[in-house]
């Protein structure tokens, strides 16, 4: 059985480690469009499977977040990554799957998958 | 929308955009009716502008033309014989509730409502949100008020905080067993 007293094992676990999770930093920033045309899309299981990834990979330097409609419906699910001194990456028609390609080579490995991105998905 | 509980994500974050601080989100099963209840402490509207918010060509976003979100959700509810109603006070927050006949064939699923509840909280650490479903054999509640307390200065919408509120949540649907994958994933 779950219990809440996990949570304070967690909180313990987060403090041992260098450089806490926090919204205002230098970190890599991970955010997904969650307004009526991205969730109707499938934005809900592509930022679930964020934040597995980021919890399962231990990065204290990733954050997962969460954005209105950013006007580009007709490519929903949409995913922006920030990185500090990097230009935005806006990923398109998002899925899962894709998550975890994303994940892997661009949050983890710096190297942008750019089959997924807007520009190579305009029509 | 695929499953209901999407369309439950998709009218709790107007309350999230709305800029409220508690947002309570409760399901009531009565056989065959599912009640569903979305209250905040939010912005508000103005009796004039919640006349025309059922019309699909109401929005203050400004990225897109048209809002979606609550024409939609009436329109499901009112598909399976249920009803729908919004009420708003400007400054004092908002309640949305919708019934809806889940044994109509226009029914949707209910879905994977842990996984809803998982990404509410992921909007932003500061806000709060009471989750109460309440079904013919038990209750299922998380209150985030509840979880602070053990967390620390430990934001909410940390990753692995946010798994533990998904999972906990599964384990009270009865979804805890790791063979199984969650059902009513379409
Ligand atoms: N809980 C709320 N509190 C305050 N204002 C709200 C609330 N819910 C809806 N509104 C107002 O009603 C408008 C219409 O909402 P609706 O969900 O239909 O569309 P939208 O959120 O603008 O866009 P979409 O949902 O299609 O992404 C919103 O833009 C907002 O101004
Ligand atoms: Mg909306």
């Amino acid at each position: 059985m779950k219990s809440l007293a996990e949570l304070s094992a967690i909180r313990d676990r987060m403090k041992g480690q260098v450089g806490s999770r926090s919204h205002d930093l230098t970190g890599t920033k991970i955010v997904v469009g969650m307004a009526t045309c991205g969730i109707a899309a499938g934005a809900r299981p592509v930022l679930n499977a964020f934040v597995e990834l980021t919890a399962a990979s231990g990065k204290t330097d990733v954050t997962v977040s969460q954005t209105g409609c950013i006007g580009i419906c007709q490519y929903e699910p949409v995913v922006e990554v920030l990185e500090p001194g990097k230009e935005k990456v806006t990923y398109v028609k998002m899925t899962a799957d894709k998550a975890k390609r994303v994940f892997d080579e661009h949050i983890v490995g710096g190297k942008v998958v750019t089959e997924y991105t807007i520009g190579s998905n305009a029509k | 929308m695929r499953q209901l509980s999407e369309n439950i994500l998709d009218i709790t974050m107007n309350s999230v955009r709305a800029g409220a601080s508690l947002i309570s989100v409760i399901l009531t099963e009565d056989p065959p009716m599912l009640t569903i209840t979305i209250a905040d402490n939010g912005c508000g509207m103005t009796a004039e502008f919640l006349e025309k918010v059922v019309d699909p060509f109401c929005t203050t976003r400004t990225t897109r033309k048209v809002g979606l979100g609550i024409p939609f959700f009436k329109m499901e509810a009112e598909q399976t014989g249920g009803s729908f109603s919004i009420e708003s006070t400007p400054n004092v927050g908002t309640t949305v509730t919708a019934s809806f006949d889940q044994s109509s064939i226009d029914a949707l699923p209910l879905g994977d409502m842990p996984e809803t509840v998982m990404t509410l909280i992921s909007s932003g650490p500061d806000r709060d949100f009471l989750f109460l479903h309440a079904r013919p054999q038990e209750e299922i509640r998380l209150d985030t008020r509840e979880l602070r307390g053990q967390l620390g200065d430990l934001p909410l919408d940390t990753p692995e905080v946010l798994l533990w509120v998904r999972d906990y949540l599964r384990e009270q649907y009865g979804e805890n067993d790791p063979d199984r994958s969650v059902p009513n994933q379409s």
